[in-house]
């Protein structure tokens, strides 16, 4: 295995320590891991950017609504990580990343191991980038959420992990 | 007493939650932000932010609404809270709504648009779980990010059992939450239009910032085709770009997490498909993101803040609550008392008075004792003490801005004709007779001290605390301070130059060790030492020159903290002039000046500043430069100056077999309780440096504030508030380890406090130290 980064090193003991089971993976280990993870059944998005997909996984890509609703995972990329905090930056597209992200007990994040940034300030710079970007190039605006851990309420006298959101999240980092 | 009553009805059903979530997320601000590198370094960016922003703000909005256009969506910019829900009421009807469903968001409880919609025939669902138990309870939120924080999981579950008659019954946390996850997700799901705040808005970009844990903010938007977001105007921030430190520094300031689970960066309409969660035909990615998307920024009082110079700090909110969490008063009573109509803890003063009105800060702006703990946890450093004073000088002033507030004739019995304001009375453009009374201290003292003791005696008299309770609101329970005859200025006056009988000849040598220091020192005669607690100036005179300091204590006026607690701006200023003018001759010719008060030594250091003119600044510079607490001071002059600390009085001189020993094994533990402004201003440690240095064990408090605070626990309607704000710290002081200790306390009024909590009698610790020392 390829030594990794510090920044990876350290976000994956972070994401640990918010309660994101994590994993690393190589590229041809992917589907295998993907199994591994998922529980029930598994709705995804594509994974347009990476190097991997989830058509070797028992994940059904492109789910119709009533399919997402009767899921028990979802699986969906994840465009950053913030190190510091554990973070995971979520895309809200077109594709639905966000809906099968969310409408799901168990959320799985994969993430290129090279998309980790160090801290938060970083992280707002690159968002900061991407809108220009995308405004020069005329593109649509972006949503993204910064999601650390899995959903969570104090509301109910107690904290309870598992709210209206996921109740547990899995990450995997794609070595490269 | 209508209010008493009432505070002490919340203490009691209420009390008891607000505590747990407020103290929990209080103690997780203090651990999540002691994590940070540069947190000072953070907040002052995240109040430059604000501080641009709401400078710009006009410009700001124009280039928000261009930007939220070109996205596809509409801003609407609402002058107050009926255009507001006329606005929403419209766009609800055009999408022909049966349900709105909600994120969590202050601004609509401002505007109260719950209300309209819901007479407009439309099914209005709170689905942050705080928010949906108090829309059951039918309530106000009692903390403005934990609404229900006042209801216990058994209330809760009862509420819930009652309402919903579920199978088996709800109990735990997690059976409740699971029961509100899926009662809210199906309505979720089958609603038209979503309803969220806004924490931040980018003018740039049209993104906007949700800060929240359930995901119900994220299911809100993503589940439905219309969505309307409605915040403030103070909202608008520049860029994404600096929404950073908001992010870092808002969970941790509210509720103790470093951040929450999520941050939603929306630039609306967001593209996620709107879907029909029963279709089981078409796949998610051929589902259209038909969705609406309507801003709605309002005013409502905010712009005419932006022109009050004394308010504008206001709109650097980010309605974080540590303000709230940080506030002893705040943790006994909740915002239920310490609030007003909408917004409530120490900001919600600011916030009411702009958005609401006076009538509504002067329901709760008392329960602010200007202790200053709120300050430094502030993201933004807001002033707000200073806020709730302004407030409060302001409600004092009612309809006459130019009325005079020192006239001592409040104290004379031709007040007490017909036209006199009772303490809870309306006033004529005067402070109320209370307010005067505690305001003009520094003459009740002087006539005190002049006529004590039958001034002690007869104010101690029945009948006199029954009038006293009934005109001027003066709790009958509380023992009254006692006025010493000769005051520590003619003390210090008539006393020789002779510096006691300093015998021993190892003294004597380490005081003229200590005398080459050749400091000069102004003990500062503030109005509690000089006429009360005599014998700890008389100590800290001892102590100083024991030190090798030339000790003098001139006839100064006292500080103006009197006045300034009661809101009565002017005549403190009229003092801190006053003071300014004394002392600032000793500063010129190099003399120091050692407060013994730490509420005394926090208007030279934090309070002048926004009293006084330009004329005084450089006066105020120069004395500030050189003011001290007398503790700070004895360190200074231990750690940095050398001084031989022999002449005074440690822990080995206390113990009570040998004699001048270093063995310290069977000395007195102390307990330090330290003064809430002076922790604000940094100055615990030196207290503690101190007397471990003089070989005490020391163990300290760690409560916000002993809840007597300067005149708050005298008044009779709050006398219950501040003896339960006091059980905590005498929870503390008489616990295993610390119940043998001796009490120690820097403030007058925590010395005051803490007598009346515990049968040990508490001491300043420069009375510890004291040579000459009797304690």
């Amino acid at each position: 295995m390829p030594p990794m980064s510090t920044d990876a090193d350290a976000a994956v003991a972070k994401l640990e320590k918010v309660r994101v089971e994590t994993y690393r993976t190589a590229p041809d280990e992917f589907a295998d891991t993907v199994e591994s993870v998922v529980d029930g059944p598994a709705v995804g998005v594509e994974l347009a950017d990476l190097d991997v997909s989830l058509s070797d996984t028992p994940v059904a890509v492109d789910p119709t609504p009533a399919a997402l609703k009767a899921a028990t995972t979802g699986v969906t990329a994840a465009s950053l990580c913030v190190a510091d905090y554990g973070t995971l930056v979520l895309p809200d597209d077109d594709r639905g990343s966000e809906l099968v992200s969310l409408f799901v007990d168990h959320h799985v994040a994969i993430l290129r191991e090279s998309d980790v940034v160090p801290d938060m300030e970083t992280a707002f710079e690159r968002f900061d980038a991407d809108l220009h970007g995308s405004a020069a190039a005329g593109e649509s605006r972006t949503s993204r959420i910064l999601a650390t851990g899995p959903s969570a309420t104090a509301d109910m006298g107690e904290l309870v992990i598992g709210a209206h959101g996921p109740e547990t999240v899995t990450a995997l980092v794609l070595e490269e | 007493m209508a209010k008493r009553e009432e505070y002490e009805r919340l203490i009691r059903t209420e009390g008891a939650s607000v505590r747990e979530n407020t103290q929990g997320f209080n103690q997780g601000r203090y651990e999540s932000v002691a994590k940070l590198d540069d947190y000072e370094g953070l907040k002052a960016e995240a109040r430059a932010i604000k501080e641009d922003a709401i400078e710009r703000l006009p410009e700001l909005i124009e280039g928000l609404r261009e930007s939220v256009e070109s996205n596809g969506g509409t801003l609407y910019l609402a002058d107050d809270a009926a255009d507001a829900n006329e606005y929403i009421r419209e766009v609800v009807a055009d999408r022909e709504a049966d349900r709105v469903v909600k994120s969590k968001s202050m601004t609509t409880e401002e505007i109260e648009v719950n209300e309209v919609l819901e007479a407009d025939g439309v099914d209005v669902v709170e689905t942050d779980l705080g928010e949906w138990v108090i829309q059951l309870a039918d309530e106000s939120p009692s903390h403005i990010v934990g609404p229900a924080i006042h209801k216990s999981r058994e209330e809760i579950a009862d509420l819930l059992n009652e309402r919903f008659d579920p199978d088996p019954p709800l109990s735990t946390a997690e059976e409740l939450t699971g029961f509100a996850r899926e009662h809210l997700g199906e309505l979720i799901e089958s609603a038209e239009v979503g309803m969220t705040g806004a924490n931040f808005v980018a003018a740039d970009s049209g993104t906007m910032a949700l800060v929240t844990s359930e995901g119900n903010a994220r299911k809100t938007v993503a589940a439905t085709d219309t969505h309307i977001a409605v915040a403030g105007v103070e909202k608008v921030v520049p860029s994404v770009e600096d929404l950073s430190a908001f992010v870092e520094l808002i969970g941790r300031s509210g509720t103790g997490q470093d951040i929450t689970s999520y941050v939603s960066l929306l630039t609306p309409p967001v593209d996620s498909p709107v879907v029909d969660f029963a279709d089981d035909e078409r796949p998610l990615s051929e589902h259209d993101a038909d969705r609406d998307f309507h801003l709605v920024l309002i005013d409502n009082g905010r712009m005419a803040m932006r022109d009050d110079e004394q308010l504008r700090e206001t709109l650097y909110c980010i309605r974080c609550g540590a303000c709230s969490n940080s506030c002893a008063n705040f943790q006994s009573v909740g915002g239920h008392a310490f609030g007003g109509e909408t917004y409530s803890g120490g900001i919600g003063t600011g916030w009411e008075a702009g958005v609401e009105g006076l009538d509504s800060a002067a329901e709760f702006n008392d329960f602010c004792t200007g202790c200053t703990r709120c300050a430094p946890a502030c993201p933004v450093k807001i002033d707000i003490p200073w806020i709730n004073t302004v407030v409060r000088d302001r409600i004092n002033r009612g309809a006459d801005p130019e009325a005079f507030d020192s006239l001592v004739d409040g104290l004379t019995p031709d007040a007490e004709g017909d036209d006199a304001p009772d303490h809870e009375g309306e006033t004529d453009g005067r402070p109320p007779l209370d307010k005067r009374f505690f305001g003009n201290f520094e003459t009740v003292a002087k006539l005190g001290s002049a006529t004590a003791p039958v001034s002690n005696w007869l104010a101690d008299l029945g009948p006199s605390r029954w009038l006293m309770e009934r005109t001027i609101g003066i709790d009958r329970r509380r023992d009254l301070p006692e006025f010493r005859r000769e005051t520590f200025h003619e003390w210090a006056a008539s006393r020789s130059s002779n510096r006691g009988d300093a015998d021993a000849d190892a003294v004597a040598d380490a005081e003229d060790r200590n005398r080459t220091n050749g400091r000069r020192v102004v003990v500062y005669p503030d109005l509690y030492t000089n006429h009360v607690q005599v014998e700890r100036g008389k100590a800290a005179v001892r102590v100083l020159e024991a030190l090798g300091c030339d000790v003098v204590v001139p006839d100064v006026r006292s500080s103006g903290r009197a006045p300034f607690s009661q809101g009565m701006v002017r005549t403190a200023t009229d003092h801190a002039e006053d003071v300014l003018a004394d002392l600032d001759p000793y500063a010129a010719s190099g003399y120091d000046v050692v407060v013994v008060e730490p509420s005394d030594l926090a208007m030279i250091d934090r309070e002048y500043e926004k009293l006084v003119e330009d004329g005084d600044r450089d006066a105020l510079e120069a004395v500030r430069e050189r003011s001290y607490e007398v503790m700070e001071y004895v360190c200074g002059l231990l750690e940095q100056a050398g001084a031989d600390p022999d002449p005074l009085v440690g822990a080995d001189d206390r113990t009570s077999g040998s004699t001048g020993g270093r063995d310290t094994s069977d000395a007195p533990g102390v307990v330090y309780h330290s003064h809430c402004q002076q922790r604000t201003l940094g100055l615990e440690r030196h207290t503690v440096d101190v007397l471990e240095r003089l070989g005490y064990d020391v163990t300290t408090t760690d409560v916000e504030c002993c809840g007597m605070a300067g005149s708050f626990g005298y008044k009779a309607d709050y006398y219950d508030v501040s003896m339960d704000v006091g059980a905590q710290l005498r929870e503390q002081l008489d616990a295993a380890g610390n119940a043998d200790r001796v009490p120690v306390a820097s403030g007058t009024s925590c010395l005051e406090q803490i007598d009346a909590l515990l049968s040990r009698t508490p001491t300043h610790p420069v009375e510890l130290l004291d040579p000459e020392s009797s304690v």
